[in-house]
């Protein structure tokens, strides 16, 4: 009779077992800035436009926009939202969280050091939710493995920015990542769609290494203060044809306007030829 | 007296029976839904405690706890606010008629209580249209249908529209705003003059910390201005202003405050500033190629609202782009402007 009990408990536990064990990505990462050091790190110059495929209306928005606008109040604590968070300077934590009876994981939990973000991707096959609940900066995510690859797909993200200069994001934008691990390096991947902003999807990745001594730098505090005084509702902004700023970047590298503003086909190699001859016409 | 006690009796009944609720009385667990920072549960039997999707539809109209006392019903035309508690239930706009038995059944599932308010933040059709059944369903402490509160300007054009009596908002206020103690909170009323109309109302509940705006906001389109009805673009920004006074966000421009659009989804501070910016920048650039001496196709060739049109922009429906450029066109005739940098009043 034990030994009925003892076997069946046995098969109870293989069948309770997962079928294929995951590779591990819990830990805690820090990124690698050998790829887009300027754009990430020190952050971007005004007026660069130049890898994303942006579209007339996100040109439109770009020419308008005046980076002083992030000194009104409610702009000031804004947080770069999760398709943009891993592009700055960042360190995250991932952690699993396991059905205790069964031991599946029902979500990894990212810890994002900048700007003290939250966020969890359910593994447990849970659907997105509605379209008219809350957006928030990490939006909603889910995922699951293709073999090692941990695929995410995230919706409900607030509008914000692909980058500094002004290139805006919207509150329709989707994003799809993929966590790759190569023992001590975590390559992450981001395929963002934005059917308002983009005229096809914008794909960066990154490099991230383990910290096997973990860091400190994971708070972050910001307080809104109007700082100088002015009419708080003012919205700064430039009408189309008066942004100063607008060829700052063209202006610094010696690069053709039209090149850094060109959007999609101009992050294609085939674009070196055309942007050979604009040099050449110059 | 003997008249009043059946009365007394029925509301006691009722007030029982909403405070047994059980959608109404749960609480606000982490779905996955709100910034986790603001509220994490790591508890995953906290986040499946509410009830599922097909418990909160009711023949098409969905139920969406906002926060605290408030929840939006979507599915009928406009949004629906409702506020329940101990005192009843609160109603601000009513829907389509099309959907109105739809509405009332949704009401009655996050509450039995008696219906004592219902607020119109205007007088369109798909936020009035279910007026005469909530209100008739519904019972004032001295037992005449529920009060319908609206600016006496709403008041006007639905009398001009030859709306039902039993339709219409008698219960009006021509001060720039009312409040009133209800469900354990104060509710706030404040009228923005010229908008989306002349009567446009939004609503504060101050203790769920939840805004409903109206047509003052939405997601889903751009400002309907309404020039023969009083409205007026520079009425959205003095509008959507002193909301963004009054929403506070909890954690980096996420949170605290929520506000119900007139249609669309809930929000935040942040997407109140984003429409807010956007409509100055817009109606800016209007005005600065108006004050040029441009026809309205010369403007409407420059395309204004460029940056926002795949956002908010309609090429057909009730209210176009080309309608919204124009609007403000013929707004700029009323007021002069035209230089950089224009702020927001």
């Amino acid at each position: 009779m034990r030994a009925f009990l003892v076997g069946g408990s046995l098969l109870l536990a293989l069948a309770a077992a997962p079928v294929r064990a995951q590779i591990d990505i819990s830990g805690e990462w820090a990124g690698k800035y050998h790829e887009d050091f300027d754009d990430r790190v020190p952050g971007d110059v005004q007026g660069d436009f130049t890898g994303v495929p942006l579209n007339d209306s996100a040109r439109r928005f770009a020419e308008a926009w005046d980076v002083t606008r992030v000194n009104l109040l409610e702009h000031q604590c804004q947080p770069y939202n999760v398709a943009h968070v891993f592009r700055g300077p960042m360190q995250f934590r991932i952690w699993a969280e396991k059905d205790p009876a069964t031991q599946s994981i029902i979500s990894y939990r990212e810890y994002l050091g900048t700007y003290q973000q939250f966020r969890t991707i359910w593994m447990d096959g849970r659907p997105h939710p509605p379209d008219y609940v809350p957006h928030t900066n990490m939006g909603f995510s889910t995922g699951e493995w293709h073999g090692d690859i941990l695929t995410v797909s995230t919706t409900h993200i607030k509008k914000e920015f692909y980058r500094r200069s002004g290139i805006p994001s919207s509150d329709m934008t989707t994003l799809v990542e993929h966590y790759i691990r190569h023992g001590n390096l975590l390559s992450h991947v981001m395929i963002i769609t934005d059917p308002v902003y983009l005229s096809e999807p914008y794909v960066n990745s990154e490099e991230f290494v383990v910290m096997e001594r973990g860091n400190q730098n994971w708070l972050y505090n910001c307080e809104y203060v109007m700082e100088v005084p002015m009419n708080k509702n003012t919205v700064p902004y430039y009408l189309p044809g008066q942004n100063p700023f607008i060829a700052d970047y063209a202006k610094k590298f010696g690069l053709p306007f039209e090149a850094v503003f060109g959007g999609a086909p101009t992050t294609y190699p085939e674009y070196r030829t055309k942007l050979e001859q604009l040099m050449n016409r110059r | 007296m003997t008249r009043r006690a059946p009365q007394v009796l029925l509301g006691l009944a009722a007030l029982i029976a909403a405070s047994g609720s059980a959608l109404a009385q749960s609480g606000s667990p982490f779905d996955g839904t709100r910034p986790e920072r603001v509220s994490y549960s790591a508890s995953d039997k906290d986040a499946r405690a509410g009830m599922d999707r097909a418990e909160r539809t009711v023949d098409g109209i969905e139920i969406y706890h906002v926060q605290g006392n408030v929840y939006l019903l979507i599915g009928s035309g406009a949004n629906i606010a409702v506020q329940v508690g101990a005192d009843g239930v609160l109603v601000v706009d009513t829907g389509a008629a099309a959907k109105r038995a739809s509405v009332l059944a949704a009401i009655r599932r996050l509450s039995t209580g008696p219906i004592r308010w219902i607020v119109n933040t205007s007088a369109d059709l798909d936020h009035t249209g279910g007026n005469e059944t909530i209100s008739q369903a519904g019972m004032t402490v001295n037992g005449n249908p529920a009060a319908i509160i609206a600016h006496e300007n709403v008041l006007a054009r639905m009398t001009e529209a030859n709306r039902p009596i039993t339709e219409l908002p008698l219960n009006t206020f021509f001060e720039a705003g009312r409040d009133f103690y209800f469900n354990g909170e104060a509710v706030f009323l404040y009228h923005v003059p010229s908008a989306h109309t002349d009567g446009d109302v939004f609503v504060y509940f101050r203790g769920s910390d939840v805004l409903v705006s109206g047509d003052l906001f939405t997601t889903t389109q751009y400002p309907v201005i309404r020039a023969g009805q009083g409205g007026g673009v520079d009425g959205f920004v003095a509008g959507l202003n002193q909301m963004l006074d009054i929403a506070v966000p909890q954690y980096l421009q996420e949170g605290g405050t929520y506000v119900i659009p007139g249609h669309g989804r809930v929000c935040d501070e942040t997407e109140l500033l984003d429409y807010r910016d956007m409509i100055v920048i817009v109606r800016d650039r209007i005005r600065t190629l108006a004050a040029q001496g441009m026809t309205l196709q010369q403007v409407l060739a420059t395309k204004p609202a460029l940056d926002y049109d795949p956002r908010y922009g309609n090429d057909r429906g009730p209210w176009t782009s080309a309608m919204f450029v124009e609007a403000i066109y013929r707004d700029a005739g009323k007021t002069t402007s035209g230089k950089q940098r224009v702020s927001a009043k």
